[in-house]
């Protein structure tokens, strides 16, 4: 076993001083005269926020992992683990840590926080472009084929079957053909390609050389957010390491395929990640959908044929590639094969990237990995499938997820966002803020969305303020439908579902607010009293330490009171207080 | 304030022969002055041969582009979903009232720009707020106010 020191340098653990913690074993390792029995690797996110990650490995202890390590833990943690050869039992992770792998199946994430992503040899000796290699000796219809048969389809929300898109492109003959990872990962609620750009960038990049193998393209781009500055340098410093090892650039591993790649930095339109809108944006104009078809496949980029994958999908072809499209095919439902990781947020206990075999229950992955409710307060739904999605309640929480089963309930799966709530947050007001973020996005090209969205939005605010009426619950629904059969692309089509899903099994919630102008999750500002409710309330005085304005009057083992004088409103005592005693 | 156009030209002249090179071009000259300045737009638009009006149909079709000079410290508040749920709204409207400036606008002073963001893409960290470049996680208004403070008193 070798000797090694794992740090997770992702956003998240850069934000908690990961960069220091590196420092500062280097040093420390140094100063004990160790530095060449120990490889520190900086790693990208493992997909769990605890700060920072540190794993320790040696023969003697095998491999630990400890948790929220500051930088200032780093010497004691020398001190202890690698020169005394004793665990230090206060930092090292606990069982909700390994409850939340052990029933994930990681194939896309599986480098994630294991290699470092600036080290292309970490890559390679992980099996890194070994796929390429194989797919260089096969032909680009046999590998079409093997993409075909391992059923894989699109991670980004669509589900369209991969290997079929990619026959559309391979049979158009035209030249050039491009290929395109969409990076620009915009639905608020979803980071996996995020942390797979940063934990496993060549995993992508040799994605794409598959698929533009297959297809024919000599070029491609890879589009990502600007809001995404790691992802992108880690991105560059992996192209250059590519090109210099000859797996992109002229003549790939000497054969006759020569392949290169970009990157474009998207300028923040969500609508963007639309293919048309997509290929606009990079071809330097406002980033605005038309009609399909002809699909990109046929007619993309500069008029040629375009296949658009996105970051997850490219990145389990090598994987396919390797293992062969039966053994992917082998995991997973009838209709969706392999994996699919989800950004699991919002009111769970642990919270972060999720990769589960398709098939798992909701419930499975919230109560697993998620390791259930994070406070008391009871669960009321789950958003999947981002502003395109939808709310599903307790009761649909045995749906299995797969493609098929999540679009009958209302939802999509989406690129995969799935925000746990809790009785605290208003549907009704859940509703509003999807449809505040479409009108936003809408590019204004047709009317439905323009427009129609607009108005949604305008009603779901009267409701929120307790001005809503009986009768604007059918103009909702009515409107929800004119926009999805009529709206020129995706975002249209589907920005109704948050509001169709919530009329579906949240109706109550919107009842409550038209009839008796109240807000049941006390969430809606307008429609809160700021007072106590002294049988709820537990006199532990967090409403008290949060209030921004000594608004909240309160004494150990007494009531709290809030005085209306001095709030202002923030609600920063509704937020934390444990027990929903204020209303 | 005069605005040094020989670094317009020059970002012009490295990419002016690109496919699609447009947004690049904004995109460099945006990161050089801190946001678009017009006779910048005008230099653009004539060396491209394209109307000012294409441009600034670009410039106010994507979030990323400012019309106007921004302040020194940018406060991002992110509104996804995992931050709506967690609080992420009265965050952004606490700072707003705080700074006395809706999202979008900066103080007189020049110190604080405050942005909505739609998603910063860390939702296990909610809610989230980005100052300059720097994220923090589990933000609670006290937290801002903290923040607040250690900002103003930077220098540089």
């Amino acid at each position: 076993m070798e000797r090694k020191v794992l740090i997770c340098m992702g956003t998240s653990g850069v934000s908690a001083g990961a960069r220091q913690v590196a420092e500062n074993f280097e040093r420390e390792l140094e100063k004990r005269n160790l530095s060449g029995k120990y490889q520190i690797v900086r790693t990208g996110d493992r997909g769990l926020f605890r700060d920072v990650l540190v794993d320790i490995i040696n023969p003697e202890l095998g491999r630990i992992t400890y948790q929220y390590i500051k930088p200032e833990n780093v010497v004691e943690l020398v001190e202890s683990h690698i020169v005394e050869g004793k665990v230090l039992e206060k930092y090292r992770t606990k069982d909700d840590y390994k409850r939340f792998f052990e029933k994930q199946k990681r194939i896309v994430m599986a480098n994630c926080g294991e290699i470092d992503p600036e080290n292309i040899e970490d890559y390679i000796s992980s099996g890194g472009y070994k796929a390429v290699k194989k797919v260089l000796s096969m032909n680009p219809a046999e590998v079409i084929e093997e993409v075909k048969k391992s059923g894989l389809r699109g991670r980004g929300g669509g589900g369209f079957p991969t290997g079929t898109k990619w026959e559309f492109a391979a049979r158009v003959n035209a030249s050039p053909k491009y290929i395109i990872c969409n990076a620009d990962e915009g639905d608020p609620g979803a980071f996996m390609d995020r942390s797979v750009l940063e934990g496993d960038p060549h995993a992508v990049i040799e994605g794409m050389i598959i698929a533009g193998y297959a297809i024919g393209a000599s070029e491609g781009y890879i589009y990502c957010r600007a809001e995404y500055p790691l992802a992108i340098r880690r991105l560059e410093i992996a192209l250059k390491q590519a090109r210099k090892k000859n797996f992109l650039g002229e003549k790939i591993f000497g054969s006759g395929f020569s392949f290169e790649l970009k990157i474009k930095q998207g300028a923040g339109a969500f609508v963007c990640g639309e293919e048309t809108a997509l290929i606009a944006s990079i071809e330097g104009k406002r980033g605005m959908p038309v009609a399909r078809p002809p699909f990109p496949a046929v007619k993309g980029l500069w008029g040629k044929p375009t296949i658009i994958n996105n970051v997850e999908t490219l990145a389990n072809l090598p994987h396919i590639l390797n293992k062969g499209g039966d053994w992917f095919a082998s995991i997973g439902t009838e209709k969706s094969k392999g994996t699919k990781v989800f950004a699991l947020a919002g009111k769970v206990k642990n919270t972060g990237l999720i990769e589960v075999p398709m098939g798992t229950t909701i419930r499975e992955l919230i109560y697993g990995p998620g390791g259930g409710m994070a406070s008391s307060i009871p669960f009321k739904g789950v958003q999947i499938g981002g502003p395109s999605g939808g709310c599903l309640p307790e009761k649909l929480l045995d749906t299995p997820i797969d493609y098929e089963s999540i679009t009958q309930t209302g939802a999509i799966m989406g690129s995969g966002g799935m925000i746990v709530m809790d009785q605290s947050t208003c549907m009704v007001d859940i509703a509003r803020f999807f449809l505040e973020f479409t009108v936003a996005e809408s590019c204004g090209k047709c009317v439905p969305c323009r427009i129609g969205l607009k108005r949604m939005h305008e009603i779901l605010e009267k409701i929120t303020r307790g001005a809503g009426k009986e009768e604007h619950i059918n103009f909702l629904g009515d409107m929800s439908e004119t926009i999805k059969n009529t709206a020129l692309c995706g975002l249209g089509n589907t920005a109704p579902n948050p509001v169709l899903t919530t009329l579906k099994y949240f109706r109550e919630e919107y009842d409550s607010h038209i009839s008796e102008k109240e807000c049941p999750s006390h969430a809606c500002v307008d429609l809160i009293k700021f007072e106590v409710m002294e049988d709820k309330c537990k006199k532990c005085g967090k409403c008290f330490k949060v209030c921004p304005t000594g608004a909240v009057e309160w004494k150990v083992k007494e009531y709290a009171k809030i005085n209306k004088d001095k709030c202002i409103k923030c609600k920063a005592c509704i937020n934390a207080c444990p027990f929903m005693a204020i209303k | 304030m005069t605005i040094d156009l020989s670094r317009t030209k020059k970002i012009i002249e490295k990419n002016k022969d690109k496919k699609g090179a447009l947004i690049g071009i904004l995109q460099e000259i945006q990161s050089v002055y801190g946001y678009v300045p017009r006779e910048s737009v005008d230099l653009v638009a004539r060396e491209m041969s394209v109307y000012p009006v294409n441009i600034y149909g670009i410039l106010t079709f994507y979030a990323q582009f400012y019309l106007q000079p921004r302040g020194r410290h940018i406060i991002r508040v992110c509104q996804g979903t995992a931050c709506h749920v967690m609080g992420g709204k009265e965050l952004l409207d606490y700072l707003s009232r705080k700074l006395g400036i809706a999202d979008g606008q900066t103080t007189k002073d020049g110190l604080f720009s405050l942005e909505r963001v739609a998603c910063l893409g860390c939702c296990g960290m909610a809610p989230v707020i980005m100052i300059n470049n720097e994220f923090y996680g589990g933000v609670t208004i006290q937290k801002l106010d903290e923040l607040v403070k250690e900002y103003s008193e930077k220098k540089g």
